[in-house]
């Protein structure tokens, strides 16, 4: 297995698709090289617009690209795309429908030791209320690429947030045929518990129902890598067949993908949820996987959490 | 059309704008009264659009930067066929799409406006888009001067005159008050004319309620190439309605019958007088 950063497929696929169709056009805000564009840039200047640092105007000279018939991806720090400019988010792009891709990149704690400026942990909370919008996260390179290629031929707006880290690769070119939009990705089959993740924390959910099994403690793991519209199919069954479920995601405990699951689940058929994700405090620094460990999320922490939560609904049982 | 045929068709405009804000009791009347002589150039003679090619990617984009005030481009959608004139009745309306801001559920609207600061970006993105596709539209964007105190328009700006964005026509209706008083004592904006300039557009200082003008400004923006242009357009607020005029409280504001028979009243004898002049 090796490490490829979902920017750096982000960008490939972002070439390949734009040698074909001159629709495509890429945004940035003085990040092309946080988001690696340079090839972009060389290879298809005429098809590439740099704002400069104006996050607002960007995401607004996008909607107006759109509403013109190209396909604008903004590609640029998900902190600020997701803050700056969330008001263009919200009118230019989500109330106008136009067909914006927002590809925010180096988001949740990629900038760990940057400081909560840096930190988008509140961007799924931000957009999930917002009409017309998908939101999206990739697991790793090979899904980048097949979301990437699959939304510029979907009519719509698209938040789609990936970190800046390398990432272990969990699917090959292959595993990307039976991938849909708004489909959670059965990656591990599982009876007693499920681990529902997003984004990087879909390799720690993996590592994490691994350890579990040598314990004989079988835990099914679900990519959702479409935060909306959410898999709902999947989540009865996960609710229905293993009775406990366990969210996982590199954003804020409040309103991202632990929210969403808890949403449906609450209403419609309740179980235990148990959400993990950054808590409502003030963020320690450090890299990521420190700060992952530290709160929890690593493959360790979250096997962790499963024998604890099981452990005591055994005891419960009991009495 | 003639100077005299658009000053009557404004007058028209401004009736309707007059109509709306009766049957709802609500809207930014001062603000579409003082931007209605520049809407209906812009419509009726400056602009290349058409009811019956409305999706024609080769048409001119117009932008109410300025969304509140909607009344005005509302009844030059319905005069010029987008929307029927019967379905003006329903503005702001429970469950109307004829909200109080322009919206791309209503035909010949590009883009949803409301919120200040916007239109000039998603012009730039329009003008932008047609220097990408070899295509020779115009872009035509209109501003309140109450927002040019949001800081996106002048990240915009910047974007306009880096790309050289000669599509892009941008109109400013100075009107000189916005909802809590004058712009001067809210927050300065002066000199507007040269921070345009510094910003790097060709700047046109005009009348904006002289229809003579208004032409001939964009007659001579026509001849510049390779800057984005602006015309500084000095107007009044509520104008045509004399009670409104220069008043910040009909900023916003609903007509009662006895006010609605006033204006309309005046409006139309400025009709009359116009056939005579």
């Amino acid at each position: 297995m090796s490490k490829t950063a979902c920017r750096k497929a982000l960008t490939k696929t972002l070439l390949e698709i734009a040698e074909k169709s001159k629709k495509i056009v890429v945004l940035t805000s003085d990040a092309r090289g946080s988001v690696t564009l340079n090839d972009f840039a060389a290879a298809l200047p005429e098809q590439f617009v740099e704002v400069g640092i104006a996050e607002q105007d960007e995401i607004g000279v996008a909607a107006g690209m759109a509403a013109c018939g190209l396909i604008p991806f903004v590609c640029a720090p998900a902190p600020f795309l997701s803050a700056r400019s969330l008001e263009q988010i919200k009118v230019d792009v989500s109330y106008s429908n136009t067909n914006v891709k927002i590809c925010g990149v180096s988001g949740g704690l990629s900038y760990g030791a940057l400081g909560g400026s840096h930190h988008s942990i509140h961007d799924l909370a931000a957009v999930r209320p917002m009409e017309n919008m998908t939101v999206l996260m990739p697991a790793d390179a090979a899904q980048t690429g097949w979301m990437v290629k699959t939304i510029a031929e979907t009519e719509g707006p698209v938040y789609m947030r990936m970190g800046r880290n390398g990432v272990e690769d969990i699917y090959t070119e292959e595993d990307v045929s039976c991938f849909e939009i708004g489909k959670a990705h059965l990656l591990r089959e599982g009876r007693d518990i499920t681990l529902i993740a997003a984004g990087e924390m879909v390799w720690y959910a993996k590592c994490a129902a691994e350890m579990l099994q040598e314990e004989n403690i079988s835990a099914r793991v679900l990519d959702m890598h479409t935060i909306k519209p959410l898999d709902i199919g999947a989540l009865r069954a996960a609710a229905e067949e293993t009775g406990y479920l366990v969210t996982i995601e590199e954003h804020s405990v409040c309103g991202g993908l632990g929210s969403a699951v808890a949403e449906y689940i609450c209403q419609n058929c309740p179980v235990p949820v148990k959400i993990l994700g950054i808590p409502d405090e003030h963020v320690i620094a450090g890299d990521s996987p420190e700060v992952f460990a530290h709160y929890g999320l690593d493959g360790g922490g979250i096997a962790k959490t499963v024998r604890e939560l099981l452990n005591k609904q055994h005891m419960e049982e009991k009495k | 059309m003639t100077i005299r045929e658009l000053e009557q068709k404004a007058n028209e405009i401004r009736q309707g704008i007059i109509d709306l804000v009766h049957i709802s009791k609500v809207g930014h009347v001062g603000g579409a009264l003082s931007s209605c002589d520049i809407l209906t150039a812009l419509y009726y003679e400056v602009m290349k659009v058409d009811a019956e090619r409305a999706e024609d990617p080769d048409r001119d984009r117009f932008v109410l930067s300025k969304g509140h005030c909607v009344e005005g481009h509302l009844n030059i959608l319905a005069d010029k066929g987008f929307i029927e004139k019967e379905e003006l009745k329903s503005f702001c309306q429970f469950g109307t799409r004829l909200i109080a801001h322009p919206n791309r559920q209503i035909p010949g609207v590009e883009m949803n406006t409301g919120a200040l600061g916007h239109g000039l970006s998603v012009a730039c993105g329009m003008a932008k888009a047609a220097k990408m596709q070899n295509r020779d539209y115009r872009v035509y964007v209109v501003m309140g001067d109450g927002e040019q105190g949001e800081g996106s328009i002048w990240e915009a700006a910047m974007f306009a005159a880096n790309y050289k964005l000669d599509n892009l026509y941008a109109i400013l209706d100075r009107n000189r008050l916005q909802i809590s008083g004058p712009t001067e004592d809210v927050m300065r904006l002066e000199p507007l004319k040269e921070k345009w300039e510094a910003f790097g557009f060709y700047v046109e200082e005009i009348d904006g309620n002289d229809m003579r003008e208004i032409l001939y400004a964009f007659y001579k923006l026509e001849k510049v190439k390779d800057r984005p242009k602006l015309i500084l357009a000095d107007t009044v607020k509520g104008k045509g309605v004399s009670f409104m005029e220069n008043q910040t409280k009909w900023h916003h504001g609903g007509l009662n019958d006895e006010l609605y028979e006033t204006a309309s009243k005046e409006i139309a004898e400025r009709t009359r007088r116009l056939c005579y002049e």
